[in-house]
């Protein structure tokens, strides 16, 4: 398809709406202070590589400080009435709502997602969740947990770089509304919004040591995780990692949910909605990037089908507008870090080794930045490092199956079990292939769809507890 | 498919000649309908969604605005309808904006039967706007195929370039495609002038009533199968017209059937389409889907009276920077 008639003028979104200071630090107890030792480090944009500020950098002792922090704070904050706490937290969420377009900007800068998504996705989200949770916390008797549900105190959370904001969000949201006091930890690659998320704590009144932030590395995460004061953990990100977590408040009082990593199985069935089910495909694996631990990873599409999908497929894939990530028309920003681009070029080069078939469309990438095109893989099986390894990126591997049952065993052959989407126009067959289906969430017809009011988690290695709905609430409660 | 040809040239009848199987019979034709794939409303209408955040500045705004008045079927449908009223309307669609005549004159101006006389006489030789007549009993369509094609006829031997017609929807409804199949292609043929040369045909699903989006592929895929030059949303005239979702999915049948068939069709969204934006929007979905092979006037069209105001006063602000206001463009 030839698309060069109608070209579409750079349509770039303002970053003036984001006012950067040159250096952030550490937020405990309601104020910004530099790290014990003295330690920054910088965060880029992936986009372009920029420096965009530096940032203090926590250790052992700012996490002790943190986690005095919370602790103190816990005693009047766990001790208000849920209709109090309520206040506090429909207060953040419509704060969130009035900076979402700063927010938007400010999180493609950091993260190299494309605005498009921050802003009709990320942000939408990130404010629903705490809508949603503000809503539960004059309820908690009605949650289904016992006439009056404790809070268990002060949770350590560590999140990742992929949603920086709204995996905040799915933390920090229902821990509070139960009761608990927070110390969270964003990504090396992406500690600003989580930082300017401490503003918005601050611009609505929050107590002091309610939430603290704490931006550092792996180091910072592993100490406040082994913190003997914190009661409650909670880490999404990497499953060697959420192994390390496990180890570490194994035989504690420690309460821990994980939500880790995925290989998620897209099953394409003959007599699917084909052109909806594409959609589908594009979205579920290059949706911010394939940076998204429920990614459709996997197409496993009906043989008697394959072609009639993977032509549409890669038409549809030739239309992704590949590049600045501020462009309010791309749709696929630019890869977190040149690490993770590594990874993806490691792996992508072994499935090519492996004997896959490799296909992208024609795209032109930007010279600066991390970047990577979105990529197909053709003719992978399960014996395959492409079919069984998380790659965590815009790449998809195509495995085919001739019945039913094949595509369920095929979809549950692998460690992990996020997440699965099903596409076909038959009711019954959706019904029997999610009573089937290992994994937490099983999508039909659609795919990479969140709702606040949804539990999300996973089976096997993709860790344990749920968090979203009713269901997130009992992380954060005695009970 | 060695090659594309449109659907109103000399080869298109032999490529749908090797789809007679499926037209044989009814059952061979439900079949064949009904083994479509299916449409997921939700997806669908996401995609238009999603296609509609799009971003049109500068550059790509001002090629798409003078795109979508080009590709306007300048329209008036009423009860009322005067000589005085249809000439105006003429001489509006050559000259849309008489302050700048660099501005595209629209692609037709459509009118009922009646008026195909006038509009021919108003637009003059080598006008480059065609005359479109809707025929068959607009909009509903509810009299016997004999008066249909007489009205065709008629609109025709008065000078219409294009026909509009209706399909019958009850026939459609109670599944008798086989019915509609037949009529469209009797107004086919009725479309053929003295000369062997014929009015281009566009038929009119009237999407609000078909109802569903599967329902709205099958028409397509019939409409298609039976001739059409052109499929049209909508007559205007119901509570549900031309949407981004029910559009998308014609373009996607349209791209499907010259993948399969080798047989180009054009599409033309028509009723309450009124702002530049929309416009913009549906232009995005052309191009997202078809790309450049549709977007012109001879493949893709609006059915719209009001869109070319807005459309001039978009036109103006680009040019000028200044947004002027409904007085400084003609009301007709």
């Amino acid at each position: 398809m030839a698309n060069e008639k109608f070209a579409y003028a750079p349509a770039p979104e303002s970053r003036a709406i984001v006012d950067l200071a040159p250096s952030y630090g550490l937020f405990i107890d309601g104020e910004f202070a530099d790290a014990a030792d003295g330690t920054v480090f910088k965060t880029v944009s992936p986009s372009s590589e920029e420096v965009l500020a530096e940032v203090a950098r926590a250790g052992e002792a700012d996490v002790d400080r943190a986690v005095k922090a919370a602790r103190k704070a816990f005693g009047s904050w766990g001790a208000l009435p849920g209709a109090e706490r309520g206040k506090y937290l429909f207060r953040i969420a419509r704060i969130l709502q009035e900076r979402s377009r700063e927010l938007a900007v400010l999180e493609t800068l950091d993260n190299g997602k494309p605005i498009r998504e921050t802003r009709d996705v990320d942000l939408p989200l990130v404010a629903a969740h705490f809508f949603y949770y503000a809503g539960w916390a004059d309820k908690l008797a009605y949650a289904g947990y016992g006439p009056d549900p404790r809070p268990l105190g002060v949770a350590g959370q560590v999140i990742p770089w992929n949603f920086p904001l709204l995996m905040l969000a799915w933390k920090i949201a229902p821990a509070l509304a139960a009761g608990n006091t927070v110390v969270l930890k964003p990504a090396e690659t992406t500690p600003l919004s989580a930082l300017f998320f401490a503003d918005v704590c601050r611009q609505a009144g929050l107590p002091r040591g309610v939430v603290n932030i704490l931006p550092g590395y792996g180091d910072a995460g592993a100490a406040l995780v082994a913190h003997p004061d914190v009661d409650k953990v909670a880490f999404t990100g990497s499953t060697q990692v959420g192994r390390a977590i496990a180890r570490t408040v194994a035989g504690t009082r420690k309460k821990v949910t994980l939500e880790l990593g995925g290989k998620a199985a897209n099953i394409v069935f003959d007599d699917a909605p084909v052109d909806q089910a594409v959609e589908g495909i594009v979205n579920g694996i290059f949706f911010n990037q394939g940076h998204v631990c429920c990614a459709g990873s996997r197409l496993l599409v009906q043989e008697s089908v394959q072609e009639e999908v993977l032509d549409a497929l890669r038409r549809r894939m030739s239309t992704l507008r590949v590049g600045d990530p501020l462009d309010k028309n791309t749709d696929v920003g630019a890869i977190n870090s040149a690490e993770q681009l590594a990874r993806i070029t490691e792996l992508a080069e072994a499935g090519e080794a492996e004997g896959a078939q490799r296909w992208a469309p024609a795209c032109e990438l930007p010279t600066s930045g991390y970047w990577f095109a979105p990529t197909l893989f053709t003719g992978v099986t399960q014996a395959h490092r492409i079919a069984r390894e998380e790659i965590f990126g815009p790449v998809l591997s195509v495995l085919t199956f001739r019945t039913p049952a094949e595509a369920v065993e095929k979809a549950n052959n692998t460690p992990y079990g996020l997440s699965a989407g099903i596409w076909t126009e038959k009711g019954s067959r959706i019904l029997s292939m999610a009573s089937k289906l290992r994994a937490g969430v099983v999508w039909a017809n659609t795919f990479n769809k969140f709702d606040p009011t949804s539990p999300f988690g996973g089976y096997k290695e993709s860790g344990y507890g749920r968090e979203g709905g009713r269901h997130g609430l009992e992380a954060y409660l005695d009970v | 498919m060695s090659s594309v040809v449109p659907a109103f040239g000399p080869d298109a009848p032999a490529r749908l000649a090797g789809l007679a199987d499926v037209t044989a019979s009814d059952a061979a034709l439900r079949r064949f309908l009904h083994g479509l794939p299916g449409v997921d409303a939700v997806g669908l209408e996401a995609r238009a969604a999603g296609l509609g955040t799009r971003s049109i500045k500068t550059t790509a705004k001002a090629y798409a605005i003078d795109l979508a008045i080009s590709m306007i079927d300048l329209t008036t449908l009423e009860g009322s309808d005067t000589p005085g009223k249809v000439r105006a309307l003429c001489a509006k669609g050559r000259r849309p904006d008489p302050t700048d005549p660099g501005t595209p004159h629209v692609a037709a101006i459509c009118v009922y039967p009646d008026m195909v006389a006038v509009a021919r006489e108003a637009l003059g030789e080598g006008s480059g706007i065609s005359v479109a007549s809707v025929a068959t009993a607009f909009p509903a369509g509810r009299v016997a195929l004999p008066v249909k094609l007489a009205d065709t006829a008629d609109a025709v031997a008065a000078g219409a370039d294009e026909i509009d017609m209706v399909i019958d929807r009850g026939a459609f409804l109670s599944g008798r495609y086989m019915e509609v199949f037949e009529e469209i292609r009797a107004v086919k043929q009725a479309c053929v002038r003295k000369d062997e040369t014929a009015a281009h045909l566009k038929v009119i699903f009237e999407n609000g009533e078909l109802s569903t989006y599967d329902n709205i592929r099958r028409c397509s895929w019939l409409a298609m199968l039976a001739g059409a030059d052109f499929i049209k949303t909508s007559t205007g005239k119901v509570a549900v017209n031309a949407t981004p979702a029910n559009t998308l999915l014609m373009l996607e049948a349209v791209r499907d059937f010259r993948e399969a068939v080798g047989v180009q069709v054009g599409v033309k969204p028509a009723g309450g389409i009124r702002t530049s934006k929309d416009a913009i929007k549906y232009l995005v979905m052309v191009n997202e889907t078809l790309g450049d092979d549709w977007l012109s006037p001879e493949w893709f069209r609006f059915g719209a009276s009001s869109l070319l105001n807005d459309l001039l006063m978009q036109r103006q602000k680009l040019s000028t920077g200044r947004y002027s206001g409904p007085d400084y463009v003609t009301v007709d």
